[in-house]
């Protein structure tokens, strides 16, 4: 017998919002988090915006002891564990300082590249021959497990602890594993999520890449522009998101609050076959991951009252929609509601996954849609296949039941997640 | 520079990665640095670095092996000291 898993603990740091209250207030608001950076026209990028959340110096050390801050240049890892943290909190877990580690909890952080401008640091001090100056957390904090690594040891937990790597669908997929380790009853609780980095060392190669609007930075809130007849590629952008997962019996004996279930996802590749290639997705592997991710939910495609896109506001986004289009076989107003949070915080590439599922759990449990920024002008390729009333532009209070959340990434991976409001009568 | 500066110095320099705080009350030339301050050893390396910064002096990788207590470390800051 599978178990059922549930959602107990939310976190965010994202470019618009940072905290689970603040987020909720902005995404509602349709806030942006997008901005110009100084630092990137001096560097002669093109695109010269961002996303980076906002944290204080009171905030770090609210999150860190001052050991751990001494040299902590990892802007991830700061991500990660302010959301981690948090979530763990929500879940109204406690940290225990004993001898013994939780055995029953894991962790599935992950992460795209970690800690760059502590690699940087680290790459000037060798190349000048000093290597012997680098100090003790080099290592720590630009391997890619950092960040499960840091939480592990703040939160003290004793069940798997590792860190994931799949571009953008990072996040999602991160929960999809903790889910299937639950469901296994391998773990109780798993706190999972991903994060990524800021700046320029990881925003360069997008820039080079030539997919980044350029033609914006003078006015960075109008520059993420999903499923718009004007949208000019992805606004970089960076934070965390984080959720605690946990077996149904086990949230109910802590008298845990719940915001959600997780029914079931799907994750796979599609194999750069097919008109798929390193950056583009194989259109039949997409079909295949949303109806795979259906199937294993126990619902049908009909239940589905809220997507949450993974479009990005590059010319992909009319594709991706095609594809929903055809898995779910239902079109204009028999399509379901949709959106796309990156119109407010950019691209935050490895943690787009989980601070978007944390968005997509937030809908669910509070009853609203949250509405499409930027998205006045719907891409006609768009406007034919779906209802423009399905794509809201302002958010709308509207309690609904299930939410599916895809994320897709360079390698052609793509992972979708299934989650259902939480009726304890309600079987799979 | 009198053995109470050095000593205040070095105090300074080990308080951030001490996990003993009580180890810190009786900070002396007896102390030692993993048994009575609790430096988790992969911190050494940064205590290292720091006194370099502080007394700017280069302490080789012999003398860093040595430098367990706070008495190995005024012995080899002091001799850094009189070799510049």
């Amino acid at each position: 017998m599978k178990k059922r898993v549930v959602i107990t603990g939310l976190g965010v740091a994202a470019p618009n919002a940072v905290g689970l209250k603040n987020f909720e207030t902005a995404i509602k608001e349709g806030k942006s988090g997008i901005r110009f950076h100084q630092e990137l026209e001096d560097l002669k990028f093109g695109c010269q915006i961002g996303g980076k959340p906002e944290i204080s110096q009171e905030k770090l050390e609210e999150y860190f002891t001052p050991l751990q801050l001494r040299g902590l240049n990892s802007s991830g890892i700061i991500y990660g564990v302010i959301s981690g943290t948090d979530a763990w909190k929500d879940a109204g877990l406690t940290i225990d300082p004993g001898d013994d580690p939780d055995w029953d909890t894991g962790i599935i952080f992950g992460t795209g590249i970690l800690g760059v401008d502590k690699f940087r640091e680290a790459i000037h001090l060798i190349d000048a021959g000093n290597t012997r100056r680098l100090g003790s957390t080099s290592v720590i904090q630009t391997m890619a497990s950092g960040i499960s690594a840091y939480l592990g040891g703040i939160l003290g937990c004793g069940n798997q602890v590792t860190t994931n790597s799949s571009a953008c669908t990072t996040g999602t997929e991160a929960l999809l594993m903790g889910f299937e380790r639950i469901q296994s009853g391998k773990a109780k609780r798993m706190l999972v999520g991903s994060c990524s980095d800021h700046g320029p060392y990881i925003w360069g190669g997008f820039d080079a890449m030539r997919i980044l609007p350029a033609n914006y930075n003078r006015d960075p809130e109008k520059a993420s522009r999903p499923m718009s007849a004007t949208a000019a590629g992805f606004v970089p952008g960076s934070g965390a998101g984080a959720l605690v997962l946990e077996e149904l019996e086990s949230a109910k004996a802590r008298g845990a609050s719940i915001y959600a279930e997780v029914l079931g996802g799907e994750v796979n590749s599609g194999g750069q076959r097919g008109g798929g290639s390193m950056t583009a997705a194989n259109s039949d592997a997409v079909i295949r991951c949303i109806e795979g991710a259906i199937v294993n939910s126990g619902i049908s495609a009909k239940e589905i009252d809220v997507i949450n896109g993974h479009l990005t506001a590059t010319n992909r986004d009319g594709a991706e929609i095609e594809n929903w289009v055809s898995a779910l076989n239902l079109k204009n107003g028999n399509f379901p509601y949709i959106n796309s949070l990156k119109g407010m915080t950019g691209h935050c590439l490895s943690a787009s996954g989980s601070i978007e599922c944390v968005a997509s759990v937030l809908q669910l449990k509070k009853g609203f849609i949250f509405g499409n920024v930027n998205c006045e002008d719907i891409h006609p390729e768009i406007a034919k296949l779906i209802a423009s009333e399905k794509i809201p532009l302002k958010a709308i209070e509207k309690p609904f039941d299930i939410i599916a959340k895809a994320s897709f990434g360079f390698g052609d991976v793509n992972a979708v997640v299934v989650f259902r409001r939480f009726e304890d009568s309600l079987t799979r | 520079m009198s053995d109470k500066e050095l000593l205040e110095k070095l105090k300074n320099i080990v308080t951030p990665y001490v996990q003993d705080k009580e180890g810190l009350e009786n900070f002396d030339e007896n102390t030692d640095f993993l048994n009575d301050l609790k430096i988790n050893s992969a911190n050494l390396v940064d205590v290292v670095l720091d006194v370099e910064d502080e007394f700017n002096i280069e302490i080789d990788n012999d003398s860093m092996n040595d430098m367990l207590s706070v008495l190995d470390a005024k012995k080899i800051i002091q001799l850094k000291l009189a070799g510049k």
